[in-house]
C-alpha cells in the first residue's frame, strides 16, 4: 500500500493512501470532534462538525470524509475552523429542545459534550424549533424526533450492520426527519427491537422505553414477592455506569445493590441459561441424530427471532423451540419456585435485568403471556444503573454478596451466553459430553461477525457457525435457504459481539469496549469451578424434583415456545 | 423515398412555451384551411422545437420567404392561407413589431432578438422536425459519431474536446475534455455516461428546449462521450415534469436504434452503446451529480461527499461521467467541424456560446444563445429589448438560486465563467432574471433563499439548519421586524453555509444574499433602520403616500385614481392624503404629473 505524508498542526505524519484526515489526525493523537462519524459505520460527512482548514487553499474540509493528499498542510484548530465548527453546533442546538436536565442522555450525550468542549455558552440563532410527536407506543424503543440531529447513525447501523432498514430519512431540508416507512410506530414495522439505533444515537432521539416507575411501585407493594434475575452479560458491564473499567466483573456488587433496592430475592438468568442448554442441547442431539430440522438455529435472542419471523419465516421450524433463558427463568419462578417457597404464583413478580431492548418486546409476546408464566418487567442495564444511583448506593464500594438459592447458581457455560459464540460453546460442552462422555473445554472462538467451527463428536463432525449482527446472520441464512449450507448448528445474536454489545448496555460503547466486556465474561468462566451446564447442582435438583428430564412433557409445557410468520415490512 | 415537392413549408413551433400559448389549436386550424383550399399536398407543416422567442408564441415561419409570424391564433389561419400562401402577400398585422422603432419586421433574421444571437447548440431547434431522424441527419447529424468511431481514437476525441475549450454548461464550468479524460483514465470493466437533464433553476428551460427541439444531438453527443471514456451504457436523467422532452427523446432513441445508431457495433466498429431515460421525481438536489446517481440507483436523492468523484466511483460504484444537456449538444459540432469551429467564438477562458433564459421585467422573454464575452447590456437591451413598461433597470440575477444579483454598473461586464464568479454571481445553468426599480432586492434574496431552503435535501447541518435561519431573518427584515445585528448574522451564516456545506447546492445557496448585500446593502439597512422598502415592494413596510403640498398643482388626478377616497382637496388647491384611509396601493403616484406624491 502506498503511503502519504502530510502535516497536521505542524506535525508530519505518514499514513496509508485512502486514509481520511480524521484518521491521520488521530494517528498523531490530535482529537477532532465528530458527531455523524462512527467507526463501525460507513462515512456520511453530514454534521460538518469535524471541519479542519487546508492551509494552502484556505478551504474547510470535513475531516471524517476528506482523504489525505501528499504534502497537505492541515490546521485542525484555525480560527476559521473553530468558528465554523461552533456555528454548526449552534445551528443544531437552535433546533434542539436543550432540556438536558431531564433528558435520559444527560451525561452521556455527545451533543452535550461537544457543546461543552467547544465552549458554547449561548446560541446566537433563534427561530422555529421542531415540534414532532414522540413515538413511545412500542415496548422496546422510544423515538423523540425533536432530539434528533439527523446524523444518520441509526439509519446506517440499521441498514449496514443489521440489514433491517427500519429507519430512513424522509422529507427535505428543515423538515427532514428520520422515521419508519409511512411514519408508523417503530413497533409496527420490521424493527427487530435490537436497540442498536439507541446505542449509536449521539443524543436521546432513540432510547429504550423505560419502565422504572413500574418497578419502583411494585417494590413498594408488600403484597408482592418481587424477585430479580440478572442476565449473564450484566456482570461485566454494569461497572461502567459507575466509572469502572469496561470488563470489570461486578457480580457480587450487583447482588448487593439489588438487595438494597428491595428485591425479595436476587437470582441470576445464568441459572436459566444452564437450563436452556439442557433443553436446547438435547433438542439439538435429537435433531442431529435424526437428521431433521437441521441446521438447528438458536432462539435465545429476541431481536434475532423477530428478524427471522419477518424475513426467514420459512426457517422458523429450524429455530430451537426452547424459550430464552429470561423466559425460562420466569416460567420456573412462577411454578417450581413459587411451589417450593409456598407462595401463590400470582404474587410472584419477576423483574429481569437485561442488556437488551428487545427483551421488553419478548416479554410481551403473546406466546409467552400464556399460563401466567410471563416476565413482569424488563429493565436494561442502563435503567438499573439509574435506579441504583437514585437510591444513592455507592456501587463501587459495595461489599460483594452472593446470589440467592434456589435460582441463583450458575456455571461458566451460562455466563458466556453474554458474548458471541458463548451459547454454542456452552451447548457443545454439554452435547459432546452427553454423546461421547468426552469433555470439551474450549472452542477457541474470537469476535468476528461470522465464525465457523467444527467439532468431532465420536465419528461425526458437527459444523457450527456463529453470526453476530443481523446482516451477518442474513448472509448465513441466505446460504441455508439456497441449500448451500453445511452447518448443523447456527448461533445468532442480533447485536454485534453478542449481548455485551446489546442495545441496553452502558454508553458509550465501541468494539474495544465490547471486547473487554466479553473478556470479563470469559474470565468468570475460566475462574469458575463448574463450567458445564449439566453439572449445575440447582439444575440437577430442578429436574429431579420438578421437571423430570430435558424435553419431558413438563419441560415442553413450561420451557418451550413457538414462533409466527410476520410481514416483511 | 418518393416524397412530393412542396411549394411551401410552414414551421410551427411545438416547444412547451408555444404549446401552452396555443400552437396546437392554430396548427389544427391551419390544417383545416389548407384542406379547404386543396393545399394539403402542396404545403408541408413541420412541427419544430423551440425558437426561443417564447414571449411572442405561438410562432410560425413560412418558407421559402422565411416570414416570421407571431402570436398567431386559429382565427388568423384563414387569412394566412388566403393572403400569404395563395396570393403571396405578407400579413402585416401578424409580423413582429420592434418595440423601439414600431416597425414590422418580416424576416426572422432581421429581428433584434435573433440578430445578436449565435445559435450553435440551438442551430436545429426551431429549424427541423424534432421527431424526424432524417431531418437531423440531413443537417449533418450523426456525421460526428461516424467520424469519431471510424477515424478517431477515444483519446483523439478527448483531445478535440479539450482543444475546443468547452466547459460544463450545467453551472460548474469544469472543462468537459478533462472530465472525459478522468473517466477515460480510470480502469473499469463497466463505465457509464449520464446526461444531467434535471433542470431545476427557476425560469431556466434551455435543457428542455434542446431535448424537445433537437433530441438526436444529445444522443449523438452521449454516444461520442461514451466512446471517448469507454462506456457502453448511458442514462439521461430528465425530470418527470418534462413530459414532451421525455416523449421526443424516447422517440429519438427508438429511431436511432432502428437506424443502427444506437445498439451494437455502431458504424461497424467494436463500439456498442445503449441508452435509456430515467425520469426524476423533481427534487432540485438531484441535479447534483452524486444525488442524481443515487436517484438512478433507486435511493433517496442525497449527495455524498466527493471524492470519490464519479469518474472514480460513480453509478453503481462504476466509473461514470456526467455532462449537462447543453454541454453534450455542443459535442457533435465540435467533432464534426473541429474544435476551432467552437473555440473561435468566446473569450480566453470561456469558449463557444451559452444559452440564457431571459425572464423577469424584460420585453423579450425567451431563450437566447449568445457568444461568451457578450456584455450583459447587449443581452438585456439588444436581445431582450430592454426593460418592460418603461421602467428603470435595477439588477439582473444570473445563475439562478446559486447565482448572484448584479447591479447596473456591471452591465458592461463581458459575460463568462470567471468574470461572473469575480462579480459574485455565477454562470449557473444560464437563468437571467431582470429586475426593475420596483423590485426589492431583499425580497429577491428572500425568494431565492426560500427556494434553496425548500430544496435542501436536509443531509448536512449548515444547509439544512442554516438556510432556514437565514430565511427567517430575511422574512423578519421584509416584514419590518429587522433588528440591529441581522445583517451581521446573515453574513456569518452565509459564510458558514458556503464554506462547510456538503454539496454545491448548499455551497452556493447564500450567493443571492451575499451579492445583494454587496451591491444593495443600503436596501437592507433601509428596511431595518428606517422601516422602509425603497422599492415599495414589501407590503408590511408601506406606510401610505404623502403629497408634497408645495409641488401639488391641484389637478385632482390623484384623487380620481384613489380607490378608497383617501385623497382630499379642491381643484387647484394642494391635496392631502388621509393616512388612516390610505391602503398604500400606489395608484396615485404614477398619476401625478408633477411627481408630488411619494411614499410616507
Amino acid at each position: 500500500m502506498d503511503t502519504i505524508t502530510l502535516t497536521i498542526d505542524g506535525q508530519q505524519v505518514e499514513v496509508e493512501q485512502g486514509a481520511t484526515l480524521l484518521e491521520a489526525a488521530r494517528e498523531l493523537g490530535i482529537e477532532i470532534p465528530t458527531l455523524c462519524y462512527h467507526p463501525s459505520l460507513s462515512l456520511h460527512g453530514s454534521c460538518r462538525v469535524c471541519v479542519v482548514e487546508d492551509a494552502k487553499s484556505g478551504r474547510l474540509l470535513a475531516s471524517c470524509v476528506a482523504p489525505v493528499n501528499d504534502g497537505m498542510e492541515i490546521v485542525t484548530n484555525s480560527s476559521k475552523a473553530r468558528i465554523a465548527r461552533r456555528t454548526n453546533v449552534e445551528l443544531l442546538l437552535a433546533n434542539h429542545p436543550n432540556d438536558c436536565l431531564g433528558c435520559d442522555r444527560n451525561g452521556t450525550c455527545e451533543l452535550q459534550d461537544i457543546t461543552h468542549d467547544l465552549g458554547i455558552t449561548r446560541i446566537d440563532f433563534e427561530g422555529e424549533v421542531r415540534d414532532l410527536p414522540v413515538d413511545d407506543v412500542g415496548p422496546s424503543l422510544k423515538r423523540e424526533p425533536n432530539k434528533c440531529i439527523l446524523c444518520g447513525r441509526c439509519v446506517r447501523v440499521c441498514e449496514e450492520v443489521q440489514g433491517v432498514s427500519a429507519l430512513e430519512f424522509t422529507q427535505r431540508g428543515f423538515e427532514s426527519i428520520v422515521t419508519t416507512g409511512f411514519d408508523l410506530p417503530q413497533s409496527e414495522v420490521n424493527c427487530a427491537n435490537c436497540g442498536q439505533c439507541a446505542t449509536v444515537c449521539p443524543t436521546a432521539a432513540i432510547t429504550e422505553n423505560r419502565c422504572r416507575e413500574k418497578v419502583w411501585n411494585v417494590l413498594d407493594d408488600d403484597s408482592k414477592h418481587v424477585i430479580v434475575q440478572t442476565a449473564p452479560s450484566i456482570q461485566s458491564t454494569m461497572g461502567e455506569e459507575f466509572g469502572m473499567e469496561p470488563g470489570t466483573v461486578v457480580t457480587g456488587k450487583l447482588a448487593a445493590a439489588l438487595r438494597r433496592l428491595g428485591f425479595d430475592k436476587v437470582f441470576s438468568t445464568d441459572f436459566a441459561a444452564d437450563l436452556t442448554i439442557m433443553e436446547e442441547g438435547n433438542e439439538f442431539i435429537q435433531r442431529f441424530k435424526g437428521k431433521k430440522k437441521l441446521p438447528h438455529i438458536t432462539s435465545c435472542c429476541p431481536g434475532w427471532v423477530k428478524f427471522c419471523e419477518h424475513n426467514y419465516h420459512d426457517l422458523i421450524e429450524n429455530l430451537s423451540s426452547a424459550k430464552s433463558p429470561m423466559s425460562m427463568f420466569s416460567s420456573i419462578s412462577k411454578t417450581y419456585y413459587a411451589k417450593k417457597m409456598g407462595i401463590d404464583a400470582e404474587d410472584v413478580y419477576t423483574v429481569a435485568i437485561m442488556p437488551c431492548t428487545a427483551k421488553k418486546f419478548e416479554m410481551n409476546r403473546e406466546e409467552l403471556q400464556e399460563g401466567g408464566l410471563e416476565t413482569d418487567a424488563v429493565l436494561t442495564t442502563r435503567e438499573l444503573a439509574r435506579m441504583i444511583k437514585e437510591m444513592g448506593i455507592e456501587f463501587s464500594t459495595l461489599e460483594d454478596e452472593e446470589y440467592d438459592s434456589i435460582l441463583g447458581t450458575s456455571t461458566g457455560a451460562a455466563t458466556i451466553f453474554g458474548t458471541t459464540g458463548g451459547v454454542t460453546e456452552a451447548a457443545l460442552r454439554t452435547v459432546k459430553e452427553e454423546l461421547t462422555g468426552e469433555s470439551l473445554d474450549r472452542l477457541g472462538l474470537g469476535f468476528d461477525g461470522i465464525q465457523e467451527a467444527s467439532l468431532e463428536i465420536g465419528d461425526q463432525t458437527v459444523n457450527v457457525v456463529i453470526a453476530n449482527g443481523l446482516a451477518n446472520a442474513a448472509k448465513i441464512l441466505d446460504e441455508v435457504r439456497a441449500g448451500e449450507s453445511k452447518y448443523d448448528f447456527i448461533e445468532v445474536m442480533a447485536c454485534p459481539k453478542g449481548c455485551v454489545g446489546g442495545g441496553g448496555q452502558p454508553l458509550p460503547t465501541n468494539d474495544e469496549i465490547k471486547k473487554k466486556r466479553a473478556q470479563g465474561l470469559r474470565n468468570i468462566d475460566e475462574s469458575g469451578k463448574v463450567r458445564k451446564s449439566h453439572k449445575n447442582p440447582e439444575i440437577k435438583k430442578l429436574y429431579d424434583d420438578f421437571l423430570g428430564e430435558p424435553l419431558s412433557g413438563e419441560s415442553h409445557h413450561l420451557l418451550h415456545t413457538r414462533y409466527k410468520k410476520r410481514d416483511k415490512n | 423515398m418518393g416524397e412530393s415537392i412542396y411549394r411551401s413549408h410552414v414551421l410551427i413551433c411545438g416547444g412547451t412555451g408555444c404549446v401552452s400559448s396555443g400552437c396546437k389549436e392554430a396548427q389544427d386550424a391551419l390544417v383545416k384551411e389548407l384542406k379547404k383550399h386543396d393545399l394539403a399536398t402542396e404545403v408541408k407543416l413541420v412541427e419544430t422545437g423551440c425558437h426561443g422567442f417564447c414571449e411572442k408564441g405561438p410562432i410560425m415561419i413560412f418558407y421559402p420567404e422565411g416570414v416570421f409570424y407571431c402570436q398567431v391564433t386559429p382565427e388568423d389561419m384563414e387569412e394566412l392561407v388566403e393572403e400569404h400562401i395563395l396570393k403571396g402577400r405578407i400579413v402585416q398585422r401578424l409580423l413582429y413589431k420592434e418595440p423601439t422603432t414600431k416597425e414590422n419586421i418580416p424576416s426572422y433574421k432581421e429581428i433584434d432578438f435573433y440578430k445578436k444571437q449565435q445559435r450553435l447548440s440551438l442551430a436545429n431547434c426551431g429549424h427541423i422536425d424534432a421527431e424526424s431522424i432524417d431531418e437531423y441527419i440531413a443537417e449533418g447529424g450523426y456525421e460526428a459519431l461516424g467520424k469519431a468511431l471510424t477515424e478517431m481514437t477515444p483519446q483523439e476525441v478527448i483531445e478535440e474536446v479539450k482543444e475546443s475549450g468547452l466547459r460544463g454548461r450545467g453551472g460548474g464550468g469544469f472543462p468537459t475534455g478533462l472530465k472525459w479524460q478522468f473517466a477515460h483514465d480510470t480502469e473499469g470493466d463497466k463505465k457509464y455516461i449520464i446526461c444531467n437533464a434535471d433542470e431545476g433553476d427557476p425560469g431556466a428551460f434551455m435543457d428542455r428546449s434542446l431535448l424537445e427541439g433537437d433530441p438526436h444531438a444529445i444522443i449523438e453527443g452521449m454516444a461520442i462521450g461514451a466512446y471517448a471514456i469507454g462506456a457502453d451504457e448511458g442514462y439521461v436523467y430528465v425530470r418527470a415534469e418534462y413530459p414532451l422532452a421525455i416523449k421526443r427523446l424516447q422517440n429519438a432513441i427508438d429511431q436511432a436504434k432502428e437506424y443502427g445508431l444506437l445498439g451494437d457495433n455502431l458504424f461497424g466498429s467494436d463500439f456498442s452503446f445503449k441508452l435509456q431515460i430515467k425520469a426524476g421525481a423533481g427534487a432540485f438536489v438531484c441535479g447534483e451529480e452524486t444525488a442524481l446517481m443515487a436517484s438512478i440507483e433507486g435511493k433517496r436523492g442525497m449527495p455524498r461527499p466527493r471524492p470519490p468523484f464519479p469518474a472514480q466511483k460513480g453509478l453503481w460504484g462504476k466509473p461514470s461521467n456526467i455532462n449537462n444537456v447543453e454541454s453534450l449538444a455542443n459535442i457533435p459540432l465540435i467533432i464534426r467541424e473541429g474544435a476551432s469551429r467552437f473555440n473561435s467564438v468566446g473569450t480566453e477562458g470561456s469558449k463557444g456560446t451559452k444559452v440564457f433564459a431571459l425572464t423577469g421585467k424584460i420585453n423579450n422573454t425567451g431563450l437566447a444563445e449568445v457568444p461568451m464575452g457578450i456584455t450583459m447590456r447587449e443581452i438585456i437591451y439588444d436581445i431582450g429589448g430592454g426593460i418592460s413598461g418603461g421602467k428603470e433597470f435595477k439588477a439582473v440575477q444570473i445563475g439562478g438560486p446559486s447565482g448572484g444579483c448584479l447591479p447596473e454598473n456591471l452591465l458592461d461586464l463581458p459575460v463568462d465563467y470567471d468574470s461572473l464568479i469575480e462579480a459574485g454571481a455565477m454562470m449557473g445553468s444560464g437563468g437571467l432574471v431582470v429586475m426593475d426599480e420596483e423590485t426589492c432586492m431583499v425580497d429577491v434574496a428572500r425568494f431565492f433563499l426560500n427556494f434553496t431552503k425548500s430544496e435542501s435535501c436536509g443531509k448536512c447541518t449548515p444547509c439544512r439548519e442554516g438556510t432556514k435561519r437565514m430565511l427567517e431573518i430575511l422574512n423578519r427584515i421584509t416584514s419590518g421586524e429587522g433588528r440591529d445585528g441581522d445583517i451581521e448574522q446573515l453574513e456569518r451564516l452565509a459564510e458558514n453555509i458556503k464554506s462547510t456545506s456538503l454539496c454545491g447546492l448548499g455551497q452556493t445557496a447564500p450567493n443571492p444574499v451575499l451579492s445583494t448585500l454587496k451591491y444593495f446593502r443600503h436596501e437592507y439597512e433601509a428596511h431595518i433602520h428606517e422601516q422602509k422598502c425603497p422599492a415599495g415592494a414589501c407590503d408590511d413596510l408601506l406606510n401610505g403616500y404623502v403629497v408634497d403640498e408645495d409641488a401639488c398643482i391641484g389637478c385632482t388626478l390623484c384623487a380620481k385614481a384613489c380607490p378608497v377616497d383617501a385623497i382630499e382637496g379642491a381643484p387647484k388647491q394642494a391635496h392631502i392624503i388621509d393616512l388612516d384611509e390610505c391602503i398604500s396601493c400606489g395608484a396615485c403616484e404614477p398619476k401625478c404629473p408633477v411627481d408630488a406624491i411619494s411614499q410616507a
